[in-house]
């Protein structure tokens, strides 16, 4: 057994806010120490946590850091790589890399945050299994991905029959199959209709675009995965990227989109990118207060933010469409790739800059989505990393949330047109400690259905971060004293000490165990690759835990 | 007698997924729906495995491993080398091995494919895997590769012939333009072939890049030819390109070997980059060994380089030309080498392969070849996609299982590398 020794305890999920208090670990799970005596206590093991933070490990819920298209990103940018070096040592394995890490060093960053579970964002099937390869190269964490299906040509086919109950019947069995198929987590939808509408070389689609050849519209591709998601009772709702991304004017879309789905548990990821007003001439001003006044009303969804870090970094997202128009308006590096039957993806390297206004815009408008949403168990801290910026700034990001001065200061660095087109230095809302743990771990485990995480009550997972107490938030959360995972000390004073390997985290819904007739031969006439090739084998998973449905 | 469906041939960057074997008594009796490379590989796979040897003394496997792990442990600067034909999970080994001993580490795509990894560094690539060709694709270009002898079933399962989603009339639906400096089984089915003066790759691309974005080439001599070619029909390229709905680039060694190599796929890229400008349009690089999409991959995800790393300091480094294969046994400067799934006394020039044999070199490989006569250490293995399982990607990255069919005498690669890695570890710990 293992004792956590006098921390102020910060527990949202259990009610506990910043109390002293012992964790005890037992077997790599949480017990109470209800029944134990003061002499069992004291002849534990035990961390002295006094003048700490005890917080549960950070759960990331929104990442890219693994798969095709991140390490195509890898490829894209070796001029990254040749600031930001590990060397081997005789725990850790050597890396490079800041927003695209190779994949050892990416599970080090992560824990020396605090960072115990992670999700990668965005996986064809197709492709899924060298997210899984790459995942098992990424030691410390519990990781999991979501499998992209908004484009998917199986799920356009089933929705295109005109019997309603067939309809629902047959999308609830196809989503189940691709999730086992590609052995992921949760209901991804990038753009939906988007990126097949691109094959065809078509413009943006909107909420009511129908899809080439199908007439699928992008609504109809929304309301039908997110009904799928909620009657397989996966443990995560639909996770949305919605149509129109980073385009002046695009909260009008993600609004419908919203209205389209209110009722459904929804998950809305990079809000930020999605929440922008126009002004006359067409350029962008912040829409986030309107999207937080609606969002507000709203308990079924939840959001990720995307908060800007100013910086170089790569964006890259299976909207290829996006990325083609990024293309143009940059000119430099362009990578794409087209996924046969189901997906896109592109990528290019990108700086966001505190004096060129949009940027500005953008960095504002993730904070005040942060600061107006006021419940923090539905919105939660990410980057969408590396889009918009590396998740290594989160402690920077933390502190511009608790410390409004600190905010305010950064008025005059920002474009001089900011304040016009944003409310963000109207707002002088801080948040609390207890606020942080919330948006960085106990809130997206909650929106994950992850029981076991997020939480440190008794039959929690024993992933468990500590940090000492300073005023200077952005010092404090850089530099954990202790990270555990799964009982085991896995950083002290902010180096690794240990390195276990985590395990994956996939879901068993009902249904799906194969393909109709119809569908299987779509799958035979026009994938390149057998079915039985296709599917992702027990191989490509390391120590797997089902997480229940339901 | 059993009858394995689905089978995955690793020879060629094709990967062919639908192959039929059928094995009796451990043995492979026959393959169906291969081509005859692919199949020749299977049926001969567990045939001619050189013994194990130690300085070409047979020895046992403890022995081989122990002294190729003492040879790494001493080298000073040692080379990592090959990873082309075997799984993913043998690659993650071999970047472990040289991380551990602080070698150089590098694969066959350095002298072949390379350049073209090197352009997706500069100017990134626009591709697509080969369903969307196959569905999709009403413009084929094949430029510098001759896929009929090299990648054989490359133009009925995916780029030629197939009747895709959108290309139900298969060949009938698809223009097919071929560029290349000399007549192949290739050319002879494109509509147009254009036969172009060797050398010539930076130019064409420019002027199709031109072209594409409505600027018209000056010529100063009045000859508007380009590699040899008229203007006339680089225009009729062009035009072929606006007119096309999606098109697809298959590339081969004729463009990234050309004369100033990695440049000449950065214009070829940035061909396609403008081209999506009117239509859309991809490029694919046609690779060659089974899994030398794999090692880049690999090499990436865990150094953050696809080729042509050093480890000497602990942390990767990169530098083409400094770090790659063959310039550096041209310097002598490795004084040993880890060699696994390639046959460099094949494929390496003949003044890298003289300075090999003059340094301990440990090989793995299934097959007696050109290297395993002269190599220090010689390991057989199990053929990986027969005798061993494991991941290899296909050149549009699209990652597929190989299957273990039989019961090989010899370890996988995977296992062989596993235990250097340990005896290493153990030398380096006492």
């Amino acid at each position: 057994m293992l004792r956590i020794h006098n921390g102020l305890i910060y527990d949202p999920a259990n009610a506990v806010n910043g109390e002293a208090g012992d964790v005890i670990i037992h077997d790599g799970v949480i017990v109470s120490g209800a029944g134990l005596s003061e002499k069992q206590k004291r002849d534990m093991e035990t961390i002295d946590a006094s003048g700490c933070a005890v917080l549960p490990g950070g759960v990331e819920i929104h990442s890219h850091i693994a798969g095709a298209k991140v390490n195509n990103g890898r490829i894209l940018c070796p001029e990254e790589h040749r600031s930001h070096v590990s060397a081997r040592t005789s725990l850790t394995r050597a890396g490079c890399g800041l927003c695209v890490p190779t994949t050892f060093r990416t599970g080090y960053l992560y824990s020396k945050l605090g960072y115990t579970t992670i999700f990668e964002a965005a996986v064809p099937p197709l492709e899924a299994r060298h997210a899984h390869e790459e995942l098992m190269d990424m030691p410390l964490l519990d990781k999991g991905c979501y499998t992209v299906m908004g484009n998917n040509h199986l799920v356009m086919q089933v929705l295109k029959d005109p019997d309603r109950a067939a309809r629902k019947e047959r999308l609830r069995e196809l989503a189940s199959w691709l999730l086992r198929a590609s052995r992921g987590y949760a209901v991804k939808v990038v753009n939906p209709g988007g990126v097949e509408d691109w094959k065809w070389n078509a413009g943006a689609a909107d909420l009511d675009t129908p899809t080439p050849p199908f007439g699928v519209t992008p609504r109809q591709i929304v309301t039908a995965l997110a009904e799928a998601a909620d009657e397989l009772k996966l443990p995560h709702s639909m996770h949305l990227h919605c149509n129109h991304l980073g385009e002046p004017g695009n909260l009008e879309t993600t609004l419908a989109t919203m209205r389209a789905l209110e009722g459904r548990r929804v998950h809305y990821t990079h809000l930020q990118f999605h929440s922008y007003d126009k002004t006359k001439k067409g350029g962008f001003r912040s829409g986030a207060a309107r999207i937080a006044e609606y969002f507000n009303k709203h308990p079924e969804f939840t959001c990720d933010v995307g908060q800007i870090v100013f910086g170089p970094t790569l964006t890259m997202t299976s909207d290829a469409p996006m990325e083609f128009k990024l293309f143009q308006m940059r000119k430099g590096k362009w990578a794409s790739g087209d996924i046969e039957m189901e997906s896109g993806s592109g990528i290019v390297p990108i700086s966001y800059a505190p004096k060129i206004l949009v940027n500005a815009i953008q960095w504002s408008v993730g904070l005040e989505l942060m600061l107006l949403i006021n419940d923090p168990w539905r919105i939660f801290l990410t980057t969408d990393h590396p889009n918009a910026g590396p998740f290594t700034a989160y402690p920077e990001i933390i502190k511009l949330l608790m410390d409004a001065d600190y905010r305010m200061s950064w008025l005059e660095k920002l474009h001089p047109r900011v304040r016009r087109a944003t409310g963000l230095f109207e707002i002088t809302r801080e948040y609390t400690l207890e606020e942080i743990a919330i948006i960085t771990r106990s809130g997206p485990a909650r929106a994950l259905g992850l029981a076991a995480k997020g939480h440190l009550g008794a039959g929690a997972d024993a992933d468990v971060a500590v940090y000492r107490l300073d005023q200077d938030r952005r010092a404090m959360f850089s530099r954990p004293v202790y990270v555990l995972k799964g009982g085991a000390v896995v950083v002290r004073d902010g180096e690794i000490v240990d390195t276990p390997n985590g395990r994956t985290l996939c879901v068993d819904p009902e249904g799906g165990r194969s393909l109709p007739q119809d569908l299987a031969e779509t799958f035979d006439g026009f994938y390149t690759v057998k079915m039985a090739n296709y599917m992702v084998e027990d191989e490509y998973l390391e120590r797997p835990e089902v997480v229940p449905c339901g | 007698m059993t009858t394995h469906d689905n089978v995955v041939c690793t020879f060629c960057g094709c990967l062919c997924d639908d192959l039929e074997v059928d094995v009796e008594d451990n043995a492979i009796k026959a393959v169906r729906k291969a081509c005859l490379i692919g199949k020749n590989k299977i049926m001969n796979a567990l045939s001619h495995a050189p013994a194990i040897r130690v300085n070409g003394r047979e020895a046992s496997l403890g022995a081989a491993v122990e002294e190729a792990a003492r040879i790494l442990g001493e080298a000073k600067n040692p080379l990592v080398y090959g990873m082309s034909s075997t799984t993913s999970e043998a690659q993650r080994e071999m970047v472990d091995i040289a991380e551990m001993i602080r070698a150089n580490l590098d694969n066959p795509s350095s002298y072949c494919h390379g350049p073209g990894v090197l352009a997706r560094q500069q100017a990134g690539l626009v591709t697509c895997t080969l369903g969307e060709a196959k569905n999709r694709a009403d413009l084929v270009i094949y430029w510098g590769c001759n896929p009929v002898e090299a990648h054989m079933r490359h133009l009925t399962r995916y780029s030629l012939q197939p009747k895709g989603l959108y290309t139900p009339e298969g060949r009938k639906d698809r223009k097919v333009v071929a560029i290349d400096i000399r007549q192949t089984p290739t050319t002879k089915r494109a509509d147009l072939f254009l036969q172009v003066t060797p050398g010539h790759t930076f130019e064409i691309a420019s002027v199709l890049r031109a072209l594409v974005n409505g600027l018209e080439p000056e010529f100063q001599d009045g000859r508007e030819e380009v590699a040899g070619v008229p203007m006339e029909s680089w225009r009729r390229v062009v035009e072929m390109i606006k007119a096309c709905k999606y098109g697809v680039l298959f590339f081969g060694l004729g463009v990234t070997q050309c004369r100033n190599t990695d440049i000449n796929v950065e214009q070829v890229s940035r061909l396609v980059q403008d081209a999506n400008k009117h239509v859309r349009f991809s490029a694919l690089a046609m690779r060659g060994h089974g899994n030398v999409n794999g090692c880049n991959q690999v090499m990436t995800w865990q150094t953050g380089f696809p080729l042509a790393v050093n480890f000497s300091r602990g942390f990767p480094r990169h530098n083409p030309g400094e770090y790659s294969v063959v310039p550096m046994l041209a310097r002598q400067e490795v004084d040993a080498a880890l060699i696994v799934a390639t046959d460099p006394g094949a494929h390496l020039p003949a003044d890298a392969v003289r300075f090999l044999k003059t340094i301990p070199v440990i090989h793995l490989d299934p097959h007696e070849n050109l290297t395993t006569p002269w190599a220090t250490v010689v390991i057989p293995v199990a053929p990986v996609g027969v005798a061993a399982a494991g991941t290899f990607y296909r050149m549009d990255n699209v990652p597929l299982r190989v299957k273990k069919m039989v019961e090989s005498p010899h370890p996988s690669d995977e296992d062989v590398l596993k235990a250097i890695k340990e005896k290493i570890r153990h030398v380096a710990h006492t």
